[in-house]
């Protein structure tokens, strides 16, 4: 164990993992509450015209997948309801998102490697730099949810009694998707774009099949995000596969574990919650 | 003082008039059943006293004051809409996310807001809801539930809407008698829509009926007549009256059979047209 640390790289990917999955395990939660998931699956792919224009434009990536998921957070906020009814249109523009980022790619024509490594990501080649980049972003993004968490949990399981209480259902529909956006292209960094779902959605989707409670949910759901990324380090780090690989299958694994242990309308299992 | 006071309310829904120049009161402490077909406007106006639809005209007070969205006074129990699958949050922890959920910050359930909650949950008799999980719990356990979080912060208005939707009979009949405990023993109105007056008969205190861009009150005797729900519904109506149940029929059919062709529990058009009462 601690000749892996010996590594920089693979210092900066236990810290880049760590920062990241807590991130999409905590947005991610909520995420599968509102039943939004499929958002954070299109955040991620229009993220992907974004990284590669911003390549093309001679910036780093990771500013153009920020920018790219962000602003169409904010609009799918401000576009609401509507859009969960639209899954043509959403599925076409998902389809020209990553079409338009491979026309991007083809006009940058260094490697095929950029383009592997945004749409199926690669821990072990996070640099300090990003580490921080990182750390920044969840930073704001873990601020973020934590001052609108309440809010939005209402708008969440009451909207019609929040709406009548004064709350913006659109206003935390749009916050909140920013929010996403943010983690988004943090895991991104990680995982990639087609594999986002693994690190915000497998974890929580598991963490909510074992709690009865928000705040051990929560928690339960980064924990299980970190302990995919991490392990799915080391283990990349053993077999020599893609770490990207080991974080997607350990994430099945444990929703699949986790989907047989109690079954959907099952005995009700002792748990103190 | 009234509970709430509607002077010549006219309300619009999509480009549609729901209630044209309506005044009417509703006094304070009293069950009062809201009637009327769907599209009638029962919801839009419960939104409207929440302050959630705007007025075209006319004023609503609500407990003395102008109608406005946010008033901690005013309960409201939503119409039951299905929920995201498979959530498992506990009861205590669905009804607690209502508490103070306006204010930014953690949703944190410190030992105030559990109390808060069981002393709603143990009003609407489902403190054993607390632990449950929602996934696991009945329509009529939800409906509980709704209520109880409808009860937070002590409101002197209830505005409940189609809380018998989708439950059995027996399961309708505990959710009426808990709406009258709640009207006589805390002292709170309650307004309460309902497709089927009998369940309400012996529990109302009065009737409002909607239709037409009109509204009825007064006791279930004097506005379920023909007269009246002729009026309200732009043809004639016959009310038919056996054993204490209401039977309200248009022409030779049951004047609501196709309102309730969307509920679970409606009989089908196609049965003997004898039996259709004026229910679900």
């Amino acid at each position: 164990m601690p000749e892996m640390l010996s590594y920089a790289f693979m210092r900066h990917a236990f810290v880049a993992a760590a920062v990241v999955a807590v991130v999409g395990g905590a947005v991610g939660y909520f995420l599968v509450l509102r039943g939004q998931t499929f958002a954070g699956h299109a955040l991620a792919h229009v993220g992907f015209t974004g990284a590669t224009g911003a390549v093309l434009a001679g910036i780093a990536p990771i500013w153009g997948l920020v920018f790219a998921t962000v602003a169409s957070g904010v609009g799918m906020g401000f576009m609401g309801e509507d859009l969960a009814q639209r899954d043509v249109a959403v599925g076409l523009i998902l389809a020209f998102a990553l079409g338009l980022g491979l026309l991007f790619l083809h006009f940058f024509t260094t490697s095929a490697t950029q383009a592997t490594t945004l749409l199926f990501g690669n821990v072990l080649a996070v640099s300090m730099h990003t580490v921080w980049v990182l750390t920044a972003l969840s930073t704001a993004s873990l601020l973020a949810l934590a001052i609108v968490s309440r809010p939005l949990l209402f708008a969440s399981l009451h909207p019609e009694l929040a709406e009548a209480k004064g709350v913006s259902l659109v206003g935390y529909s749009v916050v909140f998707l920013a929010i996403v956006a943010l983690a988004t292209a943090e895991c991104v960094q990680i995982v990639g774009v087609l594999l986002v779902f693994a690190l915000m959605v497998g974890p929580a989707a598991a963490a909510q099949r074992l709690t009865r409670s928000v705040a051990t949910g929560v928690l339960l759901s980064a924990v299980l995000a970190l302990v995919e990324a991490w392990a799915g380090i080391v283990l990349a780090y053993y077999s020599n596969w893609p770490s990207s690989f080991w974080i997607t299958a350990l994430s099945v694994s444990i929703y699949v574990l986790v989907s047989l242990r109690r079954p959907a309308g099952g005995p009700l299992a002792a748990s103190a919650s | 003082m009234n509970a709430v006071e509607l002077r010549e309310v006219s309300l619009v829904m999509g480009g549609r008039a729901v209630l044209s120049d309506i005044s009417l009161d509703i006094r304070t402490g009293e069950l009062l059943g809201v009637l009327g077909p769907n599209g009638s406007g029962k919801t839009t106006l419960m939104r409207a006293i929440l302050g959630l639809v705007p007025v075209q005209r006319g004023t609503i007070t609500v407990l003395g004051q102008r109608a406005t969205r946010g008033n901690p006074a005013v309960g409201y129990m939503p119409q039951m809409r299905q929920m995201p699958h498979g959530i498992r949050l506990s009861g205590q922890d669905f009804v607690a996310s209502a508490v103070n959920g306006y204010r930014l910050g953690l949703p944190v359930v410190n030992r105030d807001t559990r109390a808060q909650v069981a002393r709603a949950l143990e009003r609407v008799g489902a403190q054993e809801l607390a632990a449950r999980p929602l996934s696991e719990m009945s329509g009529g356990e939800r409906q509980r539930l709704l209520l109880a979080q409808a009860l937070l912060g002590n409101p002197r208005l209830l505005l409940l809407d189609e809380p018998l939707i989708s439950l059995d009979p027996s399961r309708q009949q505990e959710i009426v008698t808990l709406a009258k405990s709640l009207c006589t023993d805390l002292g709170i109105t309650v307004l309460f829509s309902a497709h089927d007056v009998n369940v309400l008969l012996g529990a109302i205190d009065r009737v409002m009926y909607l239709g037409n861009g009109q509204a009825a009150i007064g006791t279930v005797d004097d506005v379920i007549t023909a007269p009246v729900l002729s009026r309200l519904y732009g043809s004639e109506i016959q009310v038919v009256r056996v054993q204490g149940r209401i039977f309200v029929m248009s022409g030779n059919c049951c004047a609501e059979a196709d309102e309730h062709l969307h509920d679970s529990h409606s009989p089908s058009i196609n049965e003997p047209r004898k039996t259709h009462s004026h229910h679900a």
